[in-house]
């Protein structure tokens, strides 16, 4: 839905200042900014961004959450006794002038303590933690799905754009993005576990332990949960890569690169394999970077659909009961899992595209 | 050269290659005939738009859609290539026949070393080991004048100068000495300083290894530093032909005279630049005859029929009014 | 074939030719129709509850309800009648996803636009608060903004703006800085024309086809953002019943055979995307110079 198919996913505009509406992705992906800054440079400057865009998320969500409203209802619950009110005011600093409290709140942050939830009485980050396991094992099993599959039928689909195969695999692209997550998440649940009986309608299956956390796809009751949910999810993303893929191949296969690779007597097979796999790898990557997290964000519908016991359920209930200890907590958690992730990114774009890595000639 | 008695390297016929688009049917080429010998070099020259890429294209079977051959012949050592399987034409390509193209920075892959682009076009029709091919390409480098060329294999495009990449595409045109190379304009997007250079040493390449050039070109200055014989397309019709010496000295066609008297070199100082009135035709809409006749001070109602393709050996040209010939 | 004369004229003739597209567009036109009409054709209001009877709750397609007429697509567990409910909520998505649109469009063509044009500080500053934006998800910060603005059409139009201008100021900078380079616009600042006047009455116009191909995914996205919303219970307020509240309400009853209180909606709803998306499509294929033949 967002991103859609005519533009790309964000960060790879982020890459190129030139970019028009409808620029392919391999030209977008491929046109960085001219930089004579060795690696290490680029590393550092991208490094302090992040530090930076993270302070500015802080300040963002402080204002946002804690200003707007009075912020002693917000944080006190409403049936609070005297004492208890007092001893909450003092804590959060909430009777001092905002830039004190917004660095009281750094500071608590700093510290991992994001107060304790109105609902669940528990400290939020606690809460958060246990919530996390199922929502990244959920994500992490639609983007790889939708990459895995998609990008291949989608290389198919920009190779032999004529061909009936690729025309319906276009079809079915549309439909793809275009269908709204939680409709096809009842469709889902309709068909395969209220008709057909074969799969569970909601809910986490069992778990094992790894690493001192709770996975729920290695055991086979646990993958028959995990099935539909992620279907769900990646039905979106898959559609998307589809179409990245087909894109980017339709227009490499345009480029003089090929031509003279055809010129030169290399056969289609060689010039699929080296010329534009290697040509699409960059905008893929980047992609596939970014939507993992926002495939992160996006699992709330799918969540709330499957009751799967996640962190996008935890946020719509807190939003629906003003949780707001844990929205706080939720947001500040996203904007840093979003700024590492882009920095992931940068930095394999960096060891991807040798433009990058080694500098430009004299 | 003096070579009409050894059996043609390249023969065309009535050469067309027409787009059907959605505005109409553009006949790129219409109707091209020339033949080529082994170790000759000629120039084939023209504005854009006259169809001389288009004919490069058709040599390597490298047109696109919604470009096609429609009709005529290409031989290349006898063997026809209109209506040639792809499999076959492909492992002509780059073997017996190949190409260098004008910008060396969007025909080189920016994200692979120039030693793997160079060991895929060897091993595109030789089976040799990675070794072997690495070999073959450090060596190659060196012929076309890459210094250090074992250590720049695992260089990246974008690290070698524009001249450096064009010599570099250079040689993987040359990795199989293929009897025939065509060359559109390889030296148009090379600063000034690299041009003269470039083609130099692609001329002495070419000598060196009796290869065979199609030097393509709007540029006729250049193109008469290289090539012995001169081939002048128009609205994809080729409208003279001839030695280049007795062309440049010698025009019949009034266009190939335009040209000249155009060239700021003929221009007396302090005199204006000479040009050829009006623009290039649109080969959507050509009138019927001959395409120059619009811009010709010489036209009569005899060029709205067809002009003959008149043959003065070692001359030739299509025009109903000729310049005279000059001695 | 004879060619039109104007650009527009030749981009009609050349989307005539996919047939895709235009029955597409047939779609989305019938159903603006509907949706504007929704007021005359409708058989219920269905937003007067004191039209609703709870006799009529949850009948199938065909029941006689107990106005006298026929429930052609059944109703819902509040006794409306489906097929005013739908004709409604087509109004609403409508509505919403052209607002939020035309909005952002406009918000966010103005900033991008601007930004190129100022260059300098601005210029950096703006980018990279819109890139900022750009990789931060949008029902993410549509959800936040909701729950802090409260239910309601105008915050959620407003939640969804804040969530898309930055798509469409990213495409539109995009766009105006090669515009920017390009000679005529030299010539222009040549001339005494007011540096506003450069910028709207030649920049903005170039830049257009870009934009408005942001512009059929976004209202595409706003519509099926919106739905998504209201089906989370965050989006409009129960009295104004969305496709995206009535797919949500009728989620129980699917378990027990009533599907048709959710499928209902929902195949409206799809339809109304994918006809918006593949218009879009086409639009965005023509518009591509790269893919021109």
């Amino acid at each position: 839905m967002w991103g859609g198919s005519a533009i790309l996913p964000s960060p790879v505009a982020l890459r190129c200042p030139a970019q028009r509406g409808y620029e392919g992705p391999v030209e977008a992906a491929l046109i960085t900014r001219e930089s004579r800054t060795p690696m290490t440079g680029y590393v550092i400057q991208r490094c302090l961004q992040a530090v930076v865009v993270m302070f500015a998320m802080s300040v963002i969500v402080f204002v946002g959450v804690y200003a707007v409203g009075n912020p002693m209802d917000v944080l006190i619950p409403l049936d609070a006794p005297q004492d208890v009110r007092a001893f909450i005011i003092e804590r959060f600093g909430l009777d001092r002038p905002l830039w004190e409290q917004y660095l009281i709140f750094l500071g608590n942050v700093a510290q991992g303590d994001f107060g304790r939830s109105f609902v669940y009485a528990t400290p939020v980050l606690d809460l958060i933690l246990s919530r996390l396991p199922a929502t990244l094992e959920l994500t992490l099993a639609a983007v790889l799905g939708a990459t895995l599959i998609g990008v291949p039928l989608g290389i198919w689909a920009g190779y032999r754009p004529d061909a009936i195969s690729s025309k319906s695999i276009m079809a079915v692209s549309i439909l793809g993005f275009s269908v709204p997550t939680f409709w096809v998440g009842l469709i889902l649940i309709l068909t395969f576990a209220v008709y057909l009986g074969w799969l569970p309608a909601g809910g986490r299956g069992p778990t094992v332990e790894v690493a001192g956390v709770a996975w729920s796809f290695l055991t086979p009751e646990g993958l028959t949960h995990l099935l539909l949910p992620a279907v769900n999810l990646a039905l979106f993303k898959l559609a998307m890569m589809i179409r990245l893929a087909r894109a980017g191949t339709r227009e490499i296969m345009l480029t003089d690169t090929i031509k003279f690779a055809r010129a030169a007597g290399l056969s289609e097979a060689t010039i699929v394999r080296h010329h534009v796999l290697k040509l699409i790898a960059v905008p893929i990557v980047t992609v596939f970077g970014l939507e993992l997290g926002s495939t992160l964000a996006f699992a709330v519908v799918t969540e709330t659909i499957f009751s799967w016991p996640g962190l996008g359920k935890l946020i719509i209930d807190s939003i629906t009961s003003l949780d707001r200890p844990v929205m706080v907590a939720y947001l500040i958690l996203v904007a840093v899992l979003f700024v590492t992730i882009n920095l992931v990114i940068d930095l394999t774009y960096a060891a991807l595209d040798p433009r990058i890595a080694r500098g430009h000639a004299a | 050269m003096t070579g009409a008695m050894t059996a043609p390297l390249l023969e065309v016929r009535d050469l067309q290659t027409h787009f059907h688009t959605r505005a109409g049917v553009v006949k790129a080429v219409d109707g091209v005939s020339f033949t080529l010998q082994p170790g000759q070099i000629i120039g084939l020259v023209g504005e854009s738009g006259s169809g001389k890429t288009v004919t490069g294209f058709s040599l390597l079977g490298l047109v696109d859609p919604p470009g096609r051959i429609v009709g005529g012949s290409i031989r290349l050592d006898g063997q026809e290539m209109v209506g040639m399987a792809p499999d076959a034409l492909r492992r002509l390509r780059g073997r017996r026949i190949s190409m260098v193209f004008q910008d060396p920075s969007t025909t080189l892959n920016p994200v692979l070393t120039i030693g793997r682009q160079m060991v895929l076009a060897l091993q595109a029709h030789e089976p040799m080991s990675a070794a072997a091919a690495r070999d073959r390409s450090a060596a190659m480098l060196g012929r076309v004048g890459i210094p250090d060329a074992r250590a720049r294999l695992d260089a990246y495009p974008h690290e070698f100068s524009g001249g450096m990449r064009q010599r570099v595409a250079i040689a993987i045109a040359m990795a199989h000495s293929p009897g025939v190379i065509v060359a559109d304009e390889p030296t148009t997007a090379l600063d000034v300083s690299i041009q003269a250079q470039i083609l130099h040493e692609m001329r002495a390449l070419a000598r060196e290894s009796g290869t065979a050039l199609i030097w393509i070109s709007h540029d006729l200055a250049t193109v008469s530093s290289m090539a012995e014989r001169l081939l002048v397309m128009y609205a994809g019709r080729l409208v003279e032909e001839g030695p280049t010496a007795s062309v440049l000295r010698d025009p019949r066609h009034p266009y190939t005279r335009g040209l000249l008297d155009s060239l700021p070199a003929t221009a007396r100082p302090g005199q204006l630049l000479n040009q050829i009135p009006g623009t290039t035709p649109s080969l959507l809409a050509l009138p019927p005859g001959c395409p120059f006749a619009p811009r010709c001070g010489r036209a009569t109602q005899r060029c709205s029929d067809d002009p003959p393709f008149v043959r003065e050996p070692p001359r030739a040209f299509r025009c109903h009014h000729p310049l005279e010939r000059v001695a | 074939m004879s060619a039109a004369s104007t650009p527009l004229g030749r981009f009609w003739a050349d989307f005539r030719e996919s047939r895709v597209a235009v029955a597409a567009l047939v779609v989305v036109v019938a159903i603006v129709l509907l949706a504007v009409a929704a007021p005359l054709i409708a058989p219920q209001n269905p937003y007067d509850l004191g039209g609703l009877s709870l006799l009529d709750a949850r009948r199938p397609p065909g029941h006689v309800g107990s106005g006298g007429y026929i429930h052609v697509l059944g109703t819902d567990a509040q006794g409306r009648d489906l097929l005013s409910a739908i004709l409604y909520g087509l109004q609403i998505s409508v509505q919403i996803g052209l607002m939020a649109g035309c909005v952002a469009l406009a918000a966010g063509a103005a900033l991008g636009v601007t930004a190129a044009y100022a260059g300098g500080m601005v210029e950096t500053v703006v980018m990279r608060i819109v890139d900022l934006q750009l990789s931060f998800p949008a029902i993410l910060l549509a959800l936040v903004l909701v729950a802090l603005l409260g239910q309601g059409k105008a915050q959620l139009v407003t939640a969804l703006v804040a969530a898309q201008y930055a798509y469409f100021a990213r495409t539109a900078y995009g766009a105006a800085t090669a515009e920017r380079r390009k000679d005529y616009i030299e010539a222009a600042t040549a001339t005494p024309l007011s540096r506003r006047r450069i910028v709207f009455r030649h920049l903005l116009p170039n830049c257009m086809p870009p934009l408005i191909v942001v512009a059929t995914v976004q209202i595409a996205n706003s519509i099926s953002l919106e739905a998504t919303l209201s089906f989370l219970g965050l989006g409009l307020p129960v009295t104004e019943p969305s496709l995206g509240m009535l797919i949500a309400n009728g989620f129980v009853y699917m378990m027990s055979g009533r599907y048709w209180i959710s499928v209902y909606p929902g195949i409206a709803l799809i339809v109304l995307i994918v006809a918006i998306n593949l218009v879009g499509d086409q639009i965005r294929d023509q518009l591509n110079p790269r893919l021109r033949r």
